[in-house]
This record gives C-alpha cells, structure tokens and sequence, in this order.
C-alpha cells in the first residue's frame, strides 16, 4: 500500500492540522503571561506537550513562581511517560529512533497509532501524527506569539477568558464517566479555597495532591484520565478506540 | 532562577519523563494503582488550573469576565464545537463581557 493511501496516515495528519491550528491560542496567551518569543518556542520545540505548556503559563500568568509552574508541567506530564510504556511495547523503535519517538509522545500521536490493529499502520499512525503536530503545532505557536505581542492589552480581548476556556477544553473530554467529573469537582473546589490562604501556583499542587490521594484510594476506573484527550476516530466502524 | 532557568528546567523534566517510558521495565504498566493515580492526577490538575484562571487574581478570589468565557466554553464543548472554537468563543464572552461593564 502506498503512503498516501494509508488510513492511518490520513487520521494522523488531519489531526496535526486540527491539533497544529490551536498552537495558536498556546502562542498568544504564552506572551500574554509575559513570556517572549523565544521563551514561548522553547516550550513548543523542547516540552512539546500542550496540557503541560499551558500549565506553565498559566501559573506563570497567575502570578506563581517558576518552581510552581515547572511542578504542574511535570505532573500533567507523567501521564506522556506513561503512553512511552505502552508505545515501547507497540513500536519497539530502535537506537535514535527511540529518541525521535519520545520527544513526539503526546496525546495525538498515541490515540492515532493505538487506533489502528495492523502493527505496520500503527507506526505510520505514530509517525504521521507526531511529526505532523510537531511541525504544525510550532509554526503556530510562532505565528499566535507574534499575534499576541501585537494586539496589546490582553484583557481587552479578552484572552484571560481564552485560557479558562482552553483549561477547560483540556478537562473537559476527560471527565465523561462520574467518578472523573467527581475528582473535578472536588480539586476545583480545594484550589479555591487555597487561593486566599497561600502563595499563587501553590493550589493547584495542593489540588494535585489531593487527586493522588483519591487516586490512591480507589476513586475511578483503572484508566480513566489516562486516555488521550484526543479520539481520531469517532465514528469509524472498523477502527478500536485507544485503549 | 530566572524564567528561562524555569523553562528549561521544565522543557528537560518534559523529555526526561517521555523517555523515561521506553526505557523502564514494562512490568510498571501493570501496576493499576500507578495508573490510577497517574490518571486522577491529570484530572485534579486540569480542574485546579481551570478554576485558578477562571477565579484567581494573585491570592484574591474575585469574580469577573472570566466567568462569562468559561459559561461560555462549557456551552461550546457541550455542543462539540472543537477546541480552537472553545477557547475563541471563551475570548469572546470575556470581551463581550468587559465590553457590557464587567471587570
């Protein structure tokens, strides 16, 4: 089968087109919470994981410190360790690869490899999604960047209601069964509460904490929250969800 | 540290945790406790996050036009409208909402 024909390929690069195009909300509001440029590239070549990106400017454009900021990103990251397990098993890649592979380890790339039975178009699936949302996803972060710096006063435009809105696009395909959406609620409320009593950045580990702890104690399936956020393949009837 | 200390910090933790994946021994995947909490953790932190720019100004809890972008978010994925429509129509309810009088 050529390239172009496979159906794995064309899941994955319409999904880095649709993943790609939001880069341009992460750019603006990223120079709205006082990053430059520069600062804001590194987060979408180097961390290259959105969750994880808007979770350090968001903490940064709240006020909190770096050390608050670089804590969110990494516990919203675990989750990318744990899709490099399932994938090591999926795809065994070799040597460099295995370096290539890691760094395109993400939500999109993950639900369209997984979405696929043949093991020859999972790793198209990987590959075409991965690289494509890398490219995509860097090219507009640069342009929303860029954008953002333009438009001056980002309240005006209301881009502070942006990133709840974009938050909240991030919860929102995790939380459909009741037990997710009760952890929600539950942290949500705690990061309130906390906000008036502690320096800002410091609720939303506080509420990281307090989700382990439910977690630990047997609130939720096994692998809800740990899907990716994204499903390639809403209504096709010969392809599996990820799993 | 300085920002750029922070982000390269994070952007490091980032691609430490991505490899760590394919490097460490399988077996951990079987681990459902793990897994949950790893799960539970995602969903704790995208909640507090929501909450904190949706409430949160500095260590003040204030209501504003942010409330009005995230209504109308929730509209917008509650109708499945895609994320860059989500977060635009949360752009314009703030907006639309300073513009009517809101703080």
């Amino acid at each position: 089968m050529k390239l172009s024909e496979s159906p794995a390929v064309k899941v994955g690069l319409s999904i880095a087109v649709a993943t790609g195009l939001y880069g341009l909300s992460f750019g603006a509001l990223s120079v709205s919470a006082g990053l430059d440029l520069w600062q804001t590239m590194a987060l979408s070549l180097l961390l290259f994981s959105g969750g994880s990106q808007f979770a350090f400017i968001g903490v940064i454009a709240g006020g909190g410190s770096g050390l608050s900021a670089l804590s969110a990103s990494a516990l919203l990251g675990i989750r990318n360790g744990v899709y490099g397990m399932q994938l090591n098993l999926l795809l065994r890649p070799a040597g460099w690869r295995k370096l290539l592979a890691a760094q395109v380890t993400i939500d999109e790339s993950v639900a369209t490899a997984t979405g696929q039975t043949d093991p020859v178009e999972q790793r198209r699936g990987f590959w075409a999604a991965g690289i494509g949302v890398f490219v995509l996803w860097n090219i507009f972060t640069g342009l929303g960047a860029l954008l953002g710096a333009a438009i001056g006063d980002p309240a005006q435009w209301g881009l502070d209601g942006a990133a709840a809105a974009a938050f909240l696009g991030l919860l929102w395909p995790r939380i459909q069964g009741l037990e997710p959406a009760a952890i929600a609620v539950v942290c949500a409320v705690v990061t309130v509460l906390a906000v008036p009593f502690v320096p800002p950045g410091i609720p939303i580990l506080i509420a990281a904490v307090v989700a382990a702890v439910l977690g630990l104690s047997g609130l939720g399936p096994a692998s809800e929250g740990l899907e990716p956020d994204v499903d390639p393949y809403p209504s096709g009837v010969d392809s599996e969800k990820p799993a | 540290m300085t920002l750029w200390g922070w982000i390269l910090a994070a952007c490091l933790v980032s691609m430490a945790t991505k490899l760590a994946g394919y490097l460490v021994p399988t077996k951990l995947l079987d681990n459902p406790r793990m897994l949950r909490v790893a799960g539970s953790v995602t969903i704790g932190l995208l909640a507090a996050l929501t909450a904190v720019n949706t409430v949160a100004a500095g260590t003040q809890v204030v209501v504003d036009a942010r409330l009005a972008a995230l209504v109308a978010a929730a509209v917008a994925l509650w109708c499945r409208a895609p994320f860059l429509v989500v977060v635009a129509a949360g752009a314009a309810a703030a907006a639309l909402a300073r513009l009517l009088g809101a703080v």
